[in-house]
């Protein structure tokens, strides 16, 4: 079988994969990159790479992926289709390609009025199931969106994104299968801190059929503290942290209170191992990319 | 309707203080029922603006006049006689009223008195809310009657994103889902087997992507 990436032959191995991420840094100092690739490298599949997350103008996703590349550490680039119209899409994904990038992650993209710049126009011109469907035409016909025929065409990974603590709840397995039917190979979830929430959404995916048809890597981000998981849960658009996680967070010193974050990530990691439909995580230590070695070492992930 | 609002009295002033004598013209159709622009606001604004610049030691002469529809040759007729004799008219109009002004008087100065701002309706006395984009290719029959491309803030057509929670749009608490709103009409409707249907990249090209749109009815052309 054809693979077109590192993690799609992981993936495809029946092995459990492990994802990190990598957020550019606000400049174009390469030495922030450099810092995240040495401490992620050898621990993870492949690392994402974000795209201007929350709409904080950042180094571009495209160039920082190029440099993970350069020092052999696999991307995975996310795109989303709040900056970009059908022609930037298509031609920036033509370039990651010609640059060695070979995962992409299809996200709409987080609203501009989080981020620094809530004066600016979106673009929106297609969603990101076009944008899956796009980046599978152009790799299985070898067509751009016009139909012309691209003398080399990109030949990506695709990924797209699902958040099963989304509402409403009933809809997030169709917006599912929509996604796999455009094309999407794998699926990164949002931060699984309901566990109960994310079982019953992947018991409906697997009544599906949909975890036969794509590999799904469960999110996690280990909490640094209780006051991390109370902004996130008030303030972070489409997330659940239950209140017995936060008060157990709350339990312990704050001192001890990172620790705690990394326990509750394993067991949640642990949990993810033996669940059916699940085929790796994706270890989303925002700023905090020193732990994800702790964490892949302890959930034995290596 | 088209909606409006009144610009702050302070932009006014600013943008009429170069004249000494300005018609403040209203118009009778949309802002008038979106409290913008209509006879009662012409009549408040002029005073609040006579009061202003009495303040300020300024000398300003205001008339008053409001007509249907600024948007029509045959309406806008009525205020030949005293744009004529003022230096500047402000209209109360929305941008097509006030540019439809500007091509029956070449010659005038004509100034936006309003923020024109979408096409809505009253949802609830006083309560504007926008429902169209006027995208030129209309698809509310499959999304049961609630348009994704106006009330969706990342115009999604193939389902909500992930950060609709409780029915409410992630960028602010005030503002409904779109999408929820589609499936629970859909569910309304026994349709929800739409929700399953592809939607492909939107054609733009009839919006105004396409460039400032033209309507030609050769029927009704003389």
């Amino acid at each position: 079988m054809k693979t077109f990436s590192h993690l799609h032959e992981k993936l495809s191995n029946g092995e459990f994969a492990v994802t990190g991420e990598c957020g550019p840094p606000r400049g174009a100092n390469t030495g922030v990159v450099d810092k995240k690739i040495k401490l992620l490298r050898g621990f993870v599949d492949a690392v994402n790479v974000t795209d201007n997350q929350t709409a904080i103008v950042r180094m571009s996703s495209i160039a920082a992926s190029a440099h993970l590349v350069r020092a052999e550490l696999e991307p995975v680039m996310q795109m989303v289709v709040r900056d970009r119209n059908r022609i930037a899409i298509q031609s920036d994904i033509m370039g990651a390609y010609s640059l060695g990038i070979r995962n992409i992650l299809c996200l709409s993209g987080d609203h501009q009025k989080f981020g620094s710049q809530p004066d600016a126009m979106n673009v929106f011109d297609i969603d990101s199931v076009n944008l899956i469907r796009t980046v599978r035409d152009m790799r299985d016909t070898g067509k751009d969106m016009s139909g012309y025929t691209l003398d080399v065409a990109p030949q990506m990974f695709i990924g797209a994104a699902a958040n099963p603590f989304a509402d409403p709840f009933e809809y997030r397995v169709i917006r599912l299968a929509k996604k796999i039917d455009a094309g999407a190979d794998f699926i990164q979830t949002q931060c699984i801190y309901n566990i109960t929430r994310f079982k019953e959404w992947i018991r409906q995916a697997n009544n599906e059929g949909l975890t036969d048809k794509v590999y799904i890597l469960g999110g996690v981000t280990p909490l640094r503290s209780a006051g991390m998981a109370r902004y996130m849960n008030n303030k972070v658009a489409g997330m659940d942290i239950p209140e017995d996680v936060i008060k157990r967070m709350d339990g312990v010193d704050k001192k001890d209170q990172a620790d705690e974050g990394i326990k509750i990530c394993l067991e949640t990691i642990e949990e993810l191992k033996g669940l059916k439909g699940v085929h790796g995580v994706h270890i989303m230590a925002i700023e905090w990319e020193e732990v994800v070695a702790t964490i892949v070492e302890q959930a034995d992930l290596k | 309707m088209i909606t409006a609002s009144q610009k702050p009295i302070n932009e006014i002033i600013k943008l009429i203080a170069p004249y000494k004598k300005v018609l403040i013209l209203g118009c009778g159709t949309c802002v008038k029922t979106c409290f913008a622009g209509g006879e009662d606001e012409v009549a408040v604004l002029a005073s609040a603006l006579r009061l202003s610049f009495k303040k300020k030691a300024m000398t300003i002469e205001i008339e008053e006049q409001t007509v249907e529809r600024q948007c029509e040759n045959e309406f806008i007729q009525e205020a030949s006689v005293k744009m004529a004799r003022n230096d500047a008219t402000l209209s109360l109009a929305c941008g097509a009223g006030v540019q439809a002004m500007v091509k029956r008087f070449a010659k005038n100065i004509v100034l936006p008195g309003v923020n024109t701002t979408f096409i809505g309706i009253q949802e609830s006395q006083g309560i504007f809310t926008e429902e169209c984009s006027g995208c030129g290719n209309c698809e509310l029959g499959i999304f049961g009657g609630v348009c994704p491309v106006t009330r969706c803030a990342k115009k999604l057509l193939n389902g909500p994103c992930g950060g609709s929670q409780k029915g409410i749009c992630e960028i602010n608490p005030d503002t409904d889902c779109a999408w929820h709103l589609i499936i629970e009409r859909l569910t309304t409707l026994g349709q929800l087997d739409n929700l399953k249907t592809y939607i492909p990249p939107k054609n733009w090209d009839t919006s105004l992507s396409g460039g400032p749109r033209k309507l030609v009815r050769e029927d009704h052309i003389i």
